[in-house]
């Protein structure tokens, strides 16, 4: 179990600029660790969004590219075209993602791009400052939803892997976390199967990760991870909602 | 008169509301006033600083470099602002943190232990008004009926007793820049009354 | 009127509820999150609407549909989110409708920086979407010149049936100044009878468009909007020139450049050099007859344009001075903002002094 806690070498040695208790860091650890293992790491190629991890770019070990806010998906879709033998992966947030990219994510699963997506769904748009994103709660406070997310004003959230799950080009689609050791060690799980599956050429490839914003939410770390555990999985729930590998999946 | 004052600190160390204060404070006593903040991801536990200007005269800039007043609640931005403080300018020091002296000799320095200060009026989260107080102590800016009115918009209801907390904390800290003590460096931080 | 202390960005939000602006669609982006973040909080109070799009693209097309309807509408957002909004205010532009737009300005190209910068004046001043089109674009340096900035945009914007842009840097979203709020003159507004709100019956469907299939029609269309132009550039100049009768050097400038020109003419008058300042308020229509006048003094030897982008002001500059006086540029891009003595010290070149 130790090894969570070892800086991989799919990491560069840059200390990472997350708040205390903020789950990025954790999710960057799995993704690169995967990469180094299944040892892709020197033919990866990396999409930043923009987000809290647009730093991203510094972090991993591997090639990045940064993107525009939400465009990963096109970048990346013009990446692996030009390099369909390389690995692929873009890391976006949910406002990056579910918002202004929504068009972007869309088409490249419906094309089926041979690329992995990491969806890090925290709920919240942690970089400006805690404006409601479209995986805000009903209820959930925002700075731009000082009453909280209003159902009649705004609708409800949005459940990314369940939406992936639908289109035809993408081969597996899930929703993990990083909370505790057991979900971490299903992440990881999660996170390789997704990776191996684009290099064996199956289609796009997503994987969805609830990450806490303690800062944004007004928690201290600790109660974010409880409320992961108490309250968003019950909005998001965790599973596998696509896997082209297995006969279940549509 | 032209009060440049950089005020710089960790974030969550009450840097913006100094400076929020010192220039709401300066508008209701009529001088021209503006508040500058640094902004960005810097800001997420790192630094933070404001410059606030306060004048008799229209502010030209709002941006302070050479400030005529540095309030260093950390050693960094006592490191960092400290050499830029024009001759004959004042230099506070929050001496609770603060572990260096400063060095300069043409300039004015106040060492104030704001923390331990608070800590005897029994709330941490005071030492920025304990600052605030010895600031006012030497420049004068602002009638404690001013900071009081002020208070009394901010803190309401359940939280109105605040406003003579924060005013003792003002006071203790004009005290603390009363006494001759307060400008000799010494790192034991103690509260000398 | 009393004086209160406001930051810009709220202050900008503020004066809209003021102005009777009861609709507002943005999406974060920093150093402007304070305005959509204050309207999400007020604007329902006011009876109005607030909403967080999904992006840029979508929130000025609220706006065109909002506007369209005849409402009072706004949005802002920051450099990046302005270079996605241009396709629909080039549309707005076309179907002629009125709003007002806030750009607080931030450096670029790209990604950038979230530091102030003025990198966006041509993006402004030219039309960074399609076509020949104009914006009124105003340019605050205090913040409150940037709440009566506001309060006036919507009336240009309605009288004119144009978009009308404040473009401010992220120094004026960030700071805080004192504000008077000032009553707007009463003016008496056309009636939006353009409006799509249903017919009623009662008169021939409205249509908002800006398809003009017919190159005739097309170029009428573009010919009318041309003399709708020609009315701003007669009506709606506005500068501020502060200009001693001996002024050696003239500085150009606009936003938070132009106060940090006034501190270095304070500089200049320590080693024995006059200074004056130009100050140009609205972009669009640029002041450039009053400039060439200013820059034509017998005593100004020079003329300094002061921004905080690699030249694009000057650009505008020397079309105006037209070669009356020699340009040279103060430039700082990326988010940096010169300080009072590298402009200073740009007038001494200028002067041949240095
Ligand atoms: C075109 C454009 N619009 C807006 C922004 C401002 N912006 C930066 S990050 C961000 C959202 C971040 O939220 P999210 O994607 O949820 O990631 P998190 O920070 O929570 O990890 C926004 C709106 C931008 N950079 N570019
Ligand atoms: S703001 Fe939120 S998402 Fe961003 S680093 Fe901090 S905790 Fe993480």
């Amino acid at each position: 179990m130790a090894i969570v806690y070892q800086k991989s070498k799919g990491l560069t040695d840059l200390e990472m600029h997350y708040c205390p208790g903020c789950t990025h860091g954790v999710i960057h650890k799995l993704v690169a660790e995967a990469l180094v293992d299944l040892n892709l790491l020197e033919h990866t190629i990396g999409v930043a969004p923009v987000g809290c991890s647009v730093f991203a770019y510094n972090y991993f070990n591997c090639d990045m590219h940064e993107a525009a806010h939400g465009r990963a998906p096109a970048v990346a879709t013009g990446i692996k075209r030009v390099l369909p033998q390389n690995t692929v992966f873009t890391y976006q947030g949910d406002g990056d993602l579910a918002a202004i990219g929504t068009a972007e994510i869309i088409h490249a699963a419906m094309r089926g791009e041979h690329f992995t997506t990491i969806f890090v769904n925290n709920a919240i748009y942690g970089m400006t400052g805690g404006q409601m994103a479209p995986t805000t709660l009903v209820g959930q406070k925002a700075t731009t939803a000082p009453h909280g997310r209003d159902r009649a004003h705004y609708g409800q959230p949005l459940h990314m892997a369940e939406i992936m799950a639908t289109i035809g080009g993408a081969a597996y689609s899930t929703r993990v976390t990083v909370v505790d050791m057991p979900h971490m060690m299903k992440a990881r799980t999660a996170i390789r199967k997704a990776f191996q599956m684009q290099m064996e050429g199956k289609g796009f490839t997503f994987v969805e990760v609830l990450s806490t914003c303690p800062t944004n939410w007004g928690m201290t770390p600790v109660e974010a991870l409880g409320w992961v555990k108490d309250t968003m999985i019950n909005e998001f729930p965790l599973g596998v909602f696509k896997d082209a590998d297995s006969k279940e999946g549509s | 008169m032209t009060h440049d004052i950089l005020i710089s600190g960790f974030g969550g160390q009450g840097v913006m509301a100094i400076g929020k204060t010192l220039a709401e404070g300066g508008m209701k006593e009529g001088y021209e006033v503006s508040w500058l903040p640094s902004y960005g991801p810097e800001m997420r536990g790192g630094t933070a600083n404001c410059s606030v200007v306060i004048s008799d005269d229209m502010i030209i800039s709002p941006i302070v470099l050479e400030p005529t007043l540095l309030i260093a609640m950390n050693t960094p931005s006592l490191v960092k602002f400290g050499p830029n403080v024009i001759p004959e300018g004042k230099v506070f020091v929050n001496s609770s943190i603060v572990d260096m002296a400063v060095e300069r000799t043409d300039v004015s320095a106040y060492y104030v232990p704001t923390m331990e200060i608070a800590q005897k009026l029994g709330n941490p989260r005071v030492a920025n008004m304990v600052m605030l107080g010895a600031v006012n102590h030497v420049t004068g800016l602002l009638r404690e009926e001013t900071v009081r009115e002020m208070l009394s918009q901010l803190f309401t209801g359940p939280k109105a007793n605040l406003v003579e907390l924060n005013l003792e904390a003002l006071r203790m800290g004009a005290a603390c820049a009363a006494n001759d003590a307060c400008m000799i460096w010494s790192n034991t931080h103690e509260y000398h009354d | 009127m009393s004086k209160e202390l406001w930051k810009g960005n709220e202050a900008i939000a503020e004066a809209a509820i003021r102005a009777g602006c009861r609709y507002f669609f943005g999406y974060p982006i920093t150093p402007q999150n304070e305005i959509p973040e204050y309207m999400s909080l007020h604007l329902p109070e006011a009876g109005g609407v607030f909403l967080q799009a999904e992006s840029e693209v979508a929130a000025i097309n609220m706006v065109y549909g909002a506007a369209g309807s005849g409402a009072r509408v706004m949005t802002s957002s920051s450099s990046p989110g302005i270079s996605l909004k241009q396709e629909g205010i080039s549309y707005l532009a076309g179907a002629e409708l009125p709003c007002v737009i806030v750009n607080i300005m931030r450096g670029g190209p790209g990604l950038g920086t979230i530091q102030p910068a003025q990198g966006d004046y041509f993006q402004a001043t030219r039309g960074g979407g399609n076509g020949d089109y104009r914006l009124i674009v105003l340019a605050p340096s205090t913040i409150q010149e940037a709440c009566d900035h506001v309060r006036d945009a919507f009336d240009i914007a309605d009288r004119y049936r144009n978009p009308v842009m404040i473009l401010a840097d992220g120094m004026i979203g960030q700071m805080m100044e004192a504000v008077e709020w000032q009553p707007s003159e009463s003016r008496t507004l056309p009636e939006k009878t353009w409006a799509t709100v249903g017919t009623g019956g009662t008169r021939k469907p409205n249509i908002i468009n800006s398809l003009f299939i017919d190159p005739n029609e097309s170029e009428r269309h573009n010919a009318h909007l041309n003399e709708k132009y020609d009315v701003m550039r007669a009506e709606e100049v506005r500068y501020e020139a502060t200009i001693p009768d001996d002024a050696d050097v003239l500085f150009v400038a606009y936003g938070t450049p132009a106060r940090l020109a006034k501190a270095a003419i304070r500089l200049l008058a320590k080693e024995g050099i006059t200074g004056g300042l130009f100050r140009p308020i609205s972009l669009w229509p640029f002041p450039e007859k009053p400039l060439n006048e200013a820059a034509s003094a017998a005593s100004v030897k020079a003329v300094v344009t002061v921004e905080m982008s690699l030249g694009q002001l000057v650009d505008d500059v020397k079309i105006a001075v037209n070669g009356v006086k020699p340009v040279s540029l103060c430039g700082k891009a990326g988010g940096i903002v010169p300080t009072p003595r590298e402009v200073a010290d740009a007038a001494l070149a200028a002067l041949g002094r240095k």
